[in-house]
């Protein structure tokens, strides 16, 4: 358990912010692009094929994967690692440490992953069928890639940091758990900077598609666009995606030392879990969850102004989400709910942050984008507050509760609040 | 093979594991560690792509004889000279 005490009574130096954002999305390769994309209601889902599977659709980024590796790097490491160092790098640029000089002995690297391996197991298997099946053809660069720390082993090799690193496996609550562990560990006092956040490669492995598929639960639509369609009535499952979000965060009391421009600071987290089923969600866990948050933020639910909601697109999960939310928010009145998801797919393990981040400009501008494809809303979604294709602009938005939620009943939720 | 192309096979794996690296200018009598950017994992990955592509198989005690062009082709050429280039 954390202290009870409201984040603003805590002493500075146990008050965690937010310093610096890099990203990666289907729809943006930085933090104000992705955010103007989403303004601009513009989706990241595209045609994809994949071995095996063939033709579906996906959430596929664009980054520039030599602009902080080598193409021996590329070849040597994975997906989820390159991602997760052009993520690392663009956040410590953003953030304006005095990187040359900062001591990497107290930099931390916590990265939360949905999955990680089944793509270069995949691939292995693959390439040793061409040798009918002979093992002495299996590479061995399999198991430092597969490891369960590669994607944040892979970071720190590149920014030579040599504090703590290792993932946060969550599924798909990965991306909050990556930010929660980060704030815990500052508070423990054990780095002076975390890099913090989530990763996913999982557009590479076909066997993400396979099994949603045979879960009906992978999305199809004539219009990639349309596909990821959380809310509506005619959504018709998940739209995979790839991307990773990583955050600086610090100390309050070290990122005023040096001047730092703050987004945002946590003021509230909880992680708890269903213990109820392997995939479908529990309502009543879940508003278990943000209640434990807003109690632990010293907030009443009618003082969160964005909620961004966890929805992928299911039938059932979407509507249970829905229901543990109408328990919480559901006399809110100015209360705004928002999907990312409609944008982008699901993010898996970098879920989570990234639909922190495209909501955290909100800060700046006060404006709320909305859940695109809701054409026909399903009445089991329809709660108040939900913000529906066109953007609101907010009076004033002071507080941002992030859902994410994972299979084997686990759920994470963040709050954070601006920095006055 | 002719230990010409045997030569040539090497330098397209040596492409391939080391993409930064500039080929051009390698000298065959000199340690490929010292010019090109290798490690340990490295070496195993030329023994790896000579056994996919060649089905040749180098036991790790021979290993040392793969520390430079000269000495690679010199051992690789009794064992590829049956092999036709593709």
């Amino acid at each position: 358990m954390i202290a009870p005490n409201l984040a603003s009574d805590l002493p500075d130096n146990q008050r965690i912010v937010i310093t610096g954002v890099g990203l990666t999305a289907p729809n943006g390769n930085d933090w104000a692009s992705y955010r103007e994309a989403l303004l601009e209601g513009r989706s990241g889902v595209r045609p994809y094929e994949i071995r095996y599977f063939g033709e579906t659709l996906a959430g596929v980024c664009d980054f520039d994967n030599k602009r902080y590796q080598t193409k021996k790097d590329l070849r040597r490491g994975t997906r989820a690692g390159s991602v997760g160092c052009y993520a690392a790098n663009e956040a410590v640029k953003h953030s304006g440490l005095d990187w040359d000089n900062f001591d990497k002995s107290r930099v931390g690297i916590y990265v939360g992953v949905t999955e990680h391996g089944n793509v270069e197991t995949e691939n292995e298997i693959f390439v040793i069928k061409g040798f009918d099946y002979d093992t002495s053809c299996w590479s061995h660069h399999h198991n430092p890639r597969t490891v369960a720390n590669n994607p944040a082993g892979e970071i720190a090799l590149n920014m030579n940091i040599t504090g703590p690193h290792y993932t946060i496996g969550a599924a798909c609550a990965a991306g909050n758990a990556g930010l929660i562990q980060g704030a815990q560990m500052l508070r423990l006092n054990e780095c002076d900077l975390a890099i913090a956040g989530g990763t996913s490669e999982s557009i590479h492995t076909f066997g993400i598609f396979a099994s949603f598929n045979s879960q009906n639960a992978l999305a199809t639509n004539e219009d990639p666009s349309k596909a990821s369609r959380p809310f509506d009535m005619d959504r018709n499952g998940i739209v995979v995606a790839e991307g990773g979000c990583l955050y600086t965060l610090e100390r309050l009391s070290d990122a005023k030392a040096r001047d730092a421009k703050i987004y945002g600071e946590l003021v509230g987290y909880a992680m708890n879990t269903d213990a109820t089923d392997f995939v479908l969600p529990n309502p009543e866990r879940q508003a278990q969850c943000v209640e434990m948050a807003l109690k632990r933020a010293g907030l009443n639910a009618d003082q969160i102004d964005i909620v961004s909601t966890h929805a992928t697109g299911t039938s059932s999960g979407d509507s249970q989400e829905c229901k543990a939310l109408r328990s919480v928010f559901g006399e809110c009145s100015s209360t705004r709910i928002n999907n990312t998801k409609s944008y982008i797919g699901h993010a898996m393990g970098a879920a989570g942050a990234l639909e922190l981040a495209g909501n955290l400009a909100s800060f700046d501008d006060h404006v709320v984008h909305p859940t695109i494809n809701v054409d026909s809303l399903d009445p089991e979604c329809a709660l108040p507050g939900l913000v529906l294709n066109e953007s609101q602009q907010a009076k004033r938005v002071d507080y941002i509760l992030n859902n994410s939620f994972g299979m084997l009943g686990i759920n994470s939720v963040v709050i954070i609040g601006r920095m006055n | 093979m002719t230990p010409a192309e045997i030569r040539d096979e090497i330098i397209d794996i040596l492409e391939d594991i080391s993409p930064d690296d500039e080929m051009d200018n390698l000298d065959d009598d000199q340690a490929f560690r010292d010019q090109l950017e290798l490690d340990s994992m490295d070496f195993l990955d030329i023994v790896m792509e000579l056994r996919k592509r060649h089905r040749v198989q180098i036991p790790e005690e021979d290993y040392g004889n793969l520390a430079s062009m000269t000495s690679t082709v010199t051992y690789l050429e009794p064992k590829m000279k049956d092999i036709v280039k593709a």
